[in-house]
């Protein structure tokens, strides 16, 4: 027998070691393929790329069609760092405007971010230059030109009102699973409040890459993509040429002008003044753009006045005293009170009223805005016997204001508004002591003055209140979604106030006679017949707050108005004829008065931002 | 007539079905790797499959020109063929040309050839002549030394062609000596000395020495304490601790950079995916992403988009994990191990000493390249570039392997005719 037959039993431990070896290699493919999941899903991150198919947000419209707001095609100049080759630098360099060091850090952040895919190099190149670039692209392999669209806005107006988007922070984007980096989002104004309207429907489609980022066509013949939904239009209540209008009247002027239309609530124009071109704030120039704005602490543009300022409102509040009392059964058109050129407080205080013919009832009192007579009414409002106490009274008259939509939002279709303020019972309490308060010691709440705080839209929707003898809609910018003849229904409630209908005539011939032969003949249109009251709202920081609400015309009201003219002394001087060249144009669709329309945009009520030699020269700016 | 008529008859059909299974496994493998939908036809000599079609005819033509050879032309020449080999080898070096980074391949016409890869079956062949040799004993050291010098003098001459993985096959043959009755310990230590070595690289070399220490006072309470044993267990303890101390210094002076980056990979140690750790990343990603069935021929995606580097060639198994899952993964790898154990089976059947340490010097040929690549594929071991047999693209590595094996299913189909 052969030596190394004594070694034969050798080769089951040989091939044991074969078999184990395989075993192990058995056991190793099931833990991989088997057990854990993080290689197919590595898989999938390698070879599957999901490429967003991004819907074109809504359009916006006016209230006859025109197009506020729109897309416009961007370009974005990508990079993929490994298909580059031997670059001319200096050409492309110059083509987009950029030095060779420039180029070189964009070129290594792309690198580093990945050399396989596509990176931004150049963002938001305008169609023009696109056009330009696409000619020459050709000669540099690893660039294209990827499509964006950029929001844009036909009119530099009504930039508070329509607000702007920008790309969704990382906040939102855990909050919010829709959204992921890169996405655009509303940010202010419409955009904001009707953005899951605007943003329509992401789409998703599935390519296959390979290693070198080659495109190798759909997944599974697309059977998982998704398309895209265009965003819906919006069909706005807002009327462009008034609202250009508004904002041409307020140029330089702090305040704001809100009107409505009462039969529905529609906001016609909502105008906050400083303002800004909403253009400013797209692309690439918004972070510098607003950054600016915001900086400005003197016009502080971005402020939206209309929904974001509460005033007191001054002498426009008398028309609520004169509903309110009336419902409360203290006051009849009839009832007559002297003026005494001032109605006093106690302490030898008196609350002044300017000389005026004495006694009047209550439409002259209306008409000639007299301080005394409304004193008197709110007196004895607060001093109601049916009530029992001053206390229950005030109560009594809260609820009848709140009902007008004061004191909380009202709830409108563009984003940050003001609650307001109207003072309540425990707010008295706790400054003068628990029921130590009378009807004395509130007695500026009769002419406006005082803790009230009132923002222009609740001011405008006030006068749309009174012109509608009662009801209103929310006042709302978004007439209809979609379709231009449905209904906006979120606003399609009629809220009544407290106050009945019947005493709303003797305010309204108040409010005509203020126009036609009171305090505000300046606003006097012929052939309209406009009803409206001055304010003048006092401020303790500088001049007084020029006030003015109004509705025209007085039979079917078009047009609700409030105009607030910030540090402009009287409610007559600026507010007034603001409102009525408003109301012109609006109603007649262009102005006659072309005088006093330039005395109105001339007019600059900025303190200490007049440049010399400039129009006005600020010589109309006595009360 | 009859004695050509014959030898098909005493073949073993079960090696060659095994065979021809890897072939095709192997080319349907390397179809899909580099599939593409512009592709025409299978005969498409631009592209990978096509030549390796070509490969696979003329390695057919090959096997059976091997049948026909009188099986005593391998025995008589087995020492001349060594040494033609060892001759190619070396003028390798100097006129070859280098591809991916080793220096051992002839240019012939458009193909390259490897004479490493022939040179396993010549030193199979000249080892196995050797220890069918009357007068030999392995456990003579006088033996055992021209043993090693066959097994290793060519290893040591493709090492210097920079190519470490065909190199390290040549261990290998330690199997063949170990079934001629060379002392376990030697198989042994060339088990314990990696895993020994990985140890000291991942845990404190002291504790380690101090586990060595514990394992040598236990061995040797359990054993009888003659002198001999002592002197023998005493020199594998201080060897051992010797050469844990001396691992990091190999490790970081004798390794080459990418050696060296490969290992600590494997051990967890470098996760720089976009880096060393790719290949094995990416391979583990294909084949993981397998599941059980797989994704269907021709469906995989981390292969088809080269994801996988090497893949028609070191990496095919990714291909197969991919592609056919756990299911046509485990089925290669039982058709390997199927294949092994007829080879050893086979061998153990042989009258001639010198067919039988053929045979084992094929089975440990064939078993170390399968371990070797499916182990790196599957991330159990550093990154080796070599091809596993029969399935991975090439011409050289697919022919030698053919020779390989049909030289020992000639030996055996005349295993009756010998004595």
């Amino acid at each position: 027998m052969p030596m190394e037959r004594l070694y034969a039993n050798r080769k089951y431990i040989i091939i044991g070691f074969f078999i184990l070896i395989g075993f192990l290699f058995l056991a190793r493919l099931f833990y991989v393929q088997i057990l854990v999941d993080k290689y197919i899903l590595s898989a999938n991150n390698n070879v599957l790329r999901y490429m967003t198919q991004y819907p074109a947000r809504g359009l916006v419209f006016d209230r006859f069609g025109k197009l506020l707001v729109y897309n416009e095609a961007a370009y974005d100049l990508m990079v993929i760092p490994r298909q580059v080759k031997n670059p001319d630098t200096a050409a492309l360099c110059e083509l987009i405007g950029i030095d060779k060091q420039e180029f070189l850090r964009r070129f290594e952040k792309a690198r580093n971010y990945s050399p396989y895919r596509p990176s931004i190099f150049e963002a938001q190149i305008t169609r023009e230059n696109y056009g330009y670039l696409e000619e020459k692209l050709f000669r540099f392999p690893g660039f294209f030109v990827q499509l964006r669209t950029l929001r844009k806005y036909s009119y530099p107006v009504a930039a508070h009102t329509l607000g702007y988007i920008g790309e969704a922070s990382p906040e939102i984007i855990v909050k919010n699973p829709y959204y992921r980096s890169g996405d655009y989002i509303g940010i202010s104004g419409i955009e904001k409040s009707y953005e899951e309207i605007l943003r329509g429907k992401k789409g998703m489609k599935i390519r296959v890459f390979d290693v070198l980022n080659r495109d190798k066509g759909s997944f599974r013949e697309g059977k998982y993509d998704t398309t895209s939904v265009a965003g819906t239009d919006l069909y706005s209540s807002m009327d462009a040429e008034l609202q250009i209008y508004g904002e041409l009247l307020m140029t330089n002027k702090k305040g704001s002008i809100v009107a409505i239309e009462p039969a529905t609530g529609e906001i016609l124009c909502i105008v906050s003044s400083p303002s800004y071109d909403p253009n400013l704030l797209v692309g690439n120039i918004r972070k510098k753009n607003y950054t600016q704005l915001l900086e400005d602490t003197i016009f502080n543009p971005l402020f939206n006045r209309a929904q974001m300022a509460s005033y007191p409102p001054g002498s426009s509040f008398k028309l609520v005293d004169a509903l309110i009392g009336q419902q409360e059964g203290v006051l009849t058109p009839a009832t007559r009170y002297g003026c005494g050129g001032g109605f006093p407080i106690g302490n030898g205080k008196v609350v002044a009223c300017h000389p005026h013919p004495s006694p009047l009832d209550l439409i002259g009192a209306i008409q000639i805005s007299c301080n005394s007579y409304f004193c008197r009414v709110f007196k004895s409002i607060m001093d109601n016997r049916s009530y029992i106490n001053t206390r229950a009274a005030f109560e009594s008259w809260r609820k009848h204001i709140l009902s007008f939509g004061f004191g909380k939002k009202l709830g409108i279709d563009i984003p940050n508004e003001l609650n307001g303020n109207i003072p309540t019972a425990s707010y008295y309490d706790k400054y003068h002591g628990k029921d130590r308060w009378r009807s004395m010691t509130i007695i500026s709440l009769a002419i406006g003055q005082g803790e009230i705080g009132i923002t222009p839209v609740q001011l405008a929707n006030m006068a749309s209140i009174i012109a509608n003898k009662g009801w209103f809609y929310t006042p709302h910018i978004i007439r209809a979604i979609g379709r231009k003849d449905s209904l906006n229904m979120a606003f399609a409630t009629k809220r009544k106030v407290s106050v009945d209908p019947s005493y709303f005539d003797v305010v309204i011939e108040g409010m005509a006679n203020v126009v036609t032969a009171g305090t505000a003949r300046g606003a006097k249109i012929d052939s309209i017949t406009v009803c409206g009251k001055t304010g003048t709202a006092q401020n303790p920081h500088g001049k007084n707050h020029s006030i003015f609400i109004a509705f025209a015309p007085r039979e079917k009201p078009q047009i609700a108005i409030s105009v607030v003219c910030e540090n402009a002394g009287f409610g007559a001087t600026w507010a007034a004829p603001i409102a009525s060249l408003m109301i012109e144009k609006y109603l007649k669709r262009k102005v006659t008065r072309k005088d006093l329309e330039q005395r109105m945009i001339n007019g600059n009520l900025i303190n200490g931002k007049l440049p010399e030699n400039e129009r006005g020269q600020g010589n109309i700016l006595q009360d | 007539m009859r004695e050509d008529r014959g030898i098909f008859y005493k073949i073993d059909w079960v090696m060659v079905g095994l065979y021809l299974a890897l072939v095709v496994t192997g080319w349907l493998n390397i179809y899909a790797a580099v599939y593409d939908e512009t592709h025409h036809h299978i005969f498409d000599f631009t592209q990978k499959y096509g030549k390796q079609m070509f490969f696979i005819i003329a390695g057919l033509i090959l096997a059976m020109g091997t049948l026909i050879i009188d099986p005593k032309f391998f025995s008589q020449f087995a020492y001349f063929i060594y040494g033609l080999f060892l001759f190619f080898l070396i003028i390798v070096i100097f006129s070859g040309r280098e591809i991916s980074g080793s220096k051992g391949w002839f240019a012939i016409g458009g193909f390259g050839i490897q004479p490493a890869e022939f040179a396993k079956m010549a030193t199979c062949l000249a080892l196995a002549k050797y220890l069918s040799t009357l007068d030999v004993d392995i456990r003579k050291l006088s033996t055992l030394i021209v043993a090693s010098a066959i097994i290793f003098v060519p290893g040591v001459i493709v090492l210097f062609q920079h190519d470490t993985g065909s190199a390290i096959v040549f261990i290998a043959l330690v199997i063949v000596l170990y079934r001629a009755g060379l002392y376990g310990y030697f198989p042994l230590a060339l088990i314990a000395l990696p895993v020994l070595g990985v140890l000291a690289l991942v845990i404190s070399k002291i504790i380690l020495a101090g586990c060595l220490l514990v394992l040598t006072i236990l061995t040797l309470s359990f054993i009888k304490r003659r002198l001999r044993n002592i002197l023998i267990i005493g020199a594998i303890f201080l060897i051992s601790v010797g050469f844990v101390f001396s691992v990091d210094y190999s490790v970081n002076n004798i390794l080459e950079k990418h050696q060296r980056d490969r290992i600590h990979v494997l051990l967890g140690q470098d996760i720089d995916l976009k880096g060393a750790g790719y290949n094995v990343n990416q391979s583990l990603i294909a084949i993981g992403s397998g599941k059980f069935f797989g994704k269907g021929f021709l469906q995989g995606t981390q292969t088809k988009y080269n994801f996988v580097p090497e893949q028609s060639t070191d990496f095919i198994f990714c291909t197969i994990g991919e592609e056919q899952g756990f299911f046509g993964s485990g089925i290669l790898v039982i058709l390997f191990v199927t294949l092994f154990v007829r080879i050893v089976l086979v061998a153990e059947r042989q009258r001639s000493k010198f067919a039988r340490f053929y045979g084992y010097g094929v089975a440990s040929i064939l078993f170390f390249h399968f371990a070797i690549n499916i182990g790196m594929t599957l991330g159990l071991l550093p990154v080796i570039g070599i091809p596993l047999p029969f399935v991975s693209y090439g011409g050289s590595s697919l022919w030698a392997f053919t020779l390989l094996l049909f030289i020992f299913i000639r030996q055996d189909s005349f295993r009756h005719e010998l004595i």
